[in-house]
């Protein structure tokens, strides 16, 4: 027997181990599960709501999902622990979700999101080409914002508009036929709509 | 007298400005006040003419377009309400020549009607197809479905009646209807355009599919780029729980079919329907081995029938007209008609719905009217990302499912892409590898690593590295691919790859525009 296991196996070893048990369950599991930073109260009852509107539902996690976004234009870690002991489900099967669908976000956006096709259609009609523009306008790469936050950047497949080529969504506005000049029209609408 | 004038709120059309057309004229209107009604409608699928307006008048819906803001104090002040002439007037909208030449059966009121009015659509011929269905055995929905030769227009073309009677024989309390939304291929928008022109006939589809099979809970998954599609959508399924339509007493006639939309979260993959079925169950879109077939184990492991939006939404035609009305479209085992998406670098671009068989160079010289650019058009993409590139030479092949088959292409879900002669195909090919590379669900090698390996291989061919040697490399990897992956995204990349290889060998032996030393070795 090796070393380490003869060591697990000891008395005292079981006994640390039984120790150490116990006192995790003295824990309250809901407490265990906000291990980690603590939600702001305004995140946290964004997220109760997202919980009690859709929770019942069957596979709720995505449409939860889509509500914690919505309502706070991103998904926050710590309520990563929230949604997942409500639901009775792993951590790991929360932060999966995340990780696999590029439509949400754990990191605050900008003002607006700049939705950039780059699929082949519009390729077809310069896409490329208009990627190094607003990329070069903007000062960012995908997946990052502006200084000022006024403009995140993302890439998109497809934005089902490909008889209008190239396309950009800001926010949930769709635009077609965008060039260099119409770009830098929209940026400026985006801004003056928010103002 | 009152006149209504239609201008589409397809999310095309908006993007090319259709709201602020509909702004100028409502703000015109209220300035000289013209009597006038504005519907905001479908669009009829000609998107170099949008915005596009309609003036219903005695003689016919007359189309001017397209019609900027600043164009519509001199339309009321030529008498376009009436009809009248003017620089922008196309005429009937019927007689069109894009238009006229179609054979619309599924987009039959796309464009005509008012999306959201379930009487406007009732009185278009809707729901005719939901009636005969309550009145018939579940046996004789699918035998009819069967007959029609109908086969899923998502892009697998397997047909829908063998789908359809798998599921009417598993046995199960539950069964489920799903729509597959997310359309995800680029070039490729007529989902988009039915669920925003005609979302009450989706809806229509899939209570006749659950009828056939027993199912009495439905979801349609889609995608959350299409935020004017998911808003339709929502209305059109308030309007038909309240209409008795969905709910416990389909048009009084005590069956049950509930329906709710669900939105993925920007996964390509998830229009795989396997992979769909686990992202709707509210976990990770990943790719199923099958068997089981979702007909059989699907949703929550019960027996589910998932199709395209097209596909359900070609039913109700089916049952109102009859298999045999539909099954006389079309050529050899291409039954009926595809809506076709003509896109990118096309002049005349939108949506032809057409019986199989016409040729592609047919769709792209005498409906798309050639390239944007007026460049010559040298290469085209059938079928989305996963689609073949196909040089002039093949234009000829038959929109038909067997024929693009035969020249190693796929229809898919009929979005045509044009590129003229500025591409690049060694950049597209190499697209095509960076495409599965991020899309990928992970779960096989071949898809998940094939994929990076294959952008690295083709951009060391682009630099001229031991090019032979990886061209080499390049074709093994894409049989790898080919026959090693779970599903169609890694099984299908290496078609517009070994097309592009393939037709336009010469893109890939250019002098290097980078230096070796940018590139990794290997």
């Amino acid at each position: 027997m090796t070393g380490w296991l003869r060591r697990r196996q000891s008395a005292e070893a079981v006994g640390e181990w039984q120790a150490m048990r116990k006192a995790r369950e003295q824990i309250p599991l809901r407490v265990m599960a906000h291990a980690g930073p603590a939600l702001p109260p305004e995140q946290a009852d964004a997220v109760r709501a997202a919980l009690d509107t859709h929770r019942d539902l069957p596979g709720a996690l995505l449409p939860i999902l889509h509500a914690v976004q919505d309502g706070l234009g991103y998904i926050p870690e710590a309520a990563v622990p929230v949604i997942a002991h409500d639901l009775n489900q792993s951590r790991a099967e929360v932060h999966g979700m995340l990780s696999f669908y590029h439509y949400f976000r754990t990191q605050p956006s900008g003002r607006h999101i700049v939705y950039l096709c780059r699929a082949e259609a519009c390729q077809s009609m310069g896409a490329r080409e208009l990627e190094g523009l607003v990329k070069q306008r903007l000062g960012i790469d995908f997946h990052e914002t502006t200084t000022d936050g006024a403009f995140t950047l993302e890439p998109v497949y497809c934005l089902g508009n490909c008889a209008c080529a190239p396309s950009v969504m800001v926010d949930k506005t769709l635009h077609g036929r965008v060039d260099a000049e119409r770009f830098e029209a929209l940026l400026v609408e985006a801004e003056e709509a928010s103002k | 007298m009152t006149t209504t004038l239609y201008i589409s709120r397809d999310a095309s059309a908006l993007a090319v400005g259709a709201e602020r057309v509909a702004r100028a004229i409502a703000e015109h209107a209220l300035r000289s006040g013209a009597d006038i009604r504005v519907v905001r409608n479908g669009s009829r699928g000609m998107f170099w003419l949008e915005p596009l307006i309609e003036v219903a008048t005695p003689g016919g819906r007359i189309a001017y377009g397209p019609v900027q803001p600043k164009d519509v104090a001199d339309l009321f002040a030529c008498g376009f309400a009436q009809g009248a002439a003017h620089a922008l007037r196309l005429g009937k909208v019927e007689d069109i020549a894009y238009f006229a030449r179609q054979e619309r059966l599924t987009f039959a009121r796309v464009g005509i009607i008012d999306p959201l009015s379930l009487d406007d659509y009732r009185a278009h011929g809707g729901l005719v197809g939901l009636k005969k269905a309550l009145e018939m055995a579940p046996a004789d929905i699918v035998k009819t479905v069967t007959d029609s030769g109908l086969r899923g227009r998502g892009g697998a073309a397997f047909p829908a009646g063998i789908k359809w009677n798998t599921a009417l024989g598993a046995q199960s309390t539950q069964k489920y209807i799903v729509c597959n939304a997310d359309e995800g291929d680029s070039g490729t928008f007529s989902d988009r355009m039915l669920m925003e022109g005609d979302p009450f006939v989706l809806i229509e589809g899939m209570i006749i599919a659950g009828l056939a099979v027993g199912a009495t809970q439905g979801y349609i998954y889609l995608r959350c780029e299409y935020p004017h599609a998911h808003e339709a959508l929502k209305s059109a399924i308030v309007t038909a729980y309240a209409n008795q339509l969905l709910g416990n007493d389909i048009l009084g006639s005590g069956k049950r079919f509930d329906l709710d939309v669900r939105l993925g979260a920007g996964a390509y993959i998830c229009g795989e329907e396997t992979s769909l079925l686990d992202s709707l169950e509210g976990k990770r879109g990943q790719v199923r081995a099958k068997p089981p077939l979702p007909a059989i184990k699907g949703l929550f492991g019960q027996p589910t029938i998932i199709n395209n939006v097209i596909t359900l939404a070609s039913v109700p035609i089916i049952l109102d007209k009859g298999a045999d009305y539909y099954r006389d479209f079309g050529m050899g085992r291409s039954r009926g008609t595809l809506p076709l998406q003509l896109a990118g670098n096309i002049r005349h671009g939108g949506l032809v719905e057409k019986a199989f068989g016409l040729t592609l160079r047919e769709l792209l010289y005498d409906y798309g009217g050639g390239s944007a650019t007026g460049r010559p058009i040298r290469a085209v993409q059938v079928g989305g990302p996963l689609g073949a590139y196909l040089p002039e030479s093949q234009f000829d092949t038959p929109i038909d499912y067997e024929a693009f088959a035969a020249i190693k292409g796929m229809l898919g879900h009929g979005g045509i892409v044009a590129f003229d002669d500025t591409v690049d195909m060694a950049q597209q090919a190499r697209f095509a590898m960076e495409f599965c590379a991020i899309e990928s669900c992970g779960k096989c090698t071949p898809c998940r690593i094939g994929s990076t390996r294959g952008v690295e291989v083709i951009d060391r061919i682009i630099a001229d590295h031991s090019r032979a040697m990886n061209t080499t490399l390049l074709r093994d990897l894409c049989d790898t691919m080919v026959n090693g992956s779970l599903c169609a995204l890694g099984g299908l990349t290496p078609y517009p790859v070994l097309s592009a290889l393939e037709h336009f060998p010469g893109d890939f032996s250019k002098e290097p525009a980078l230096p070796l030393s940018a590139v990794g070795s290997g």
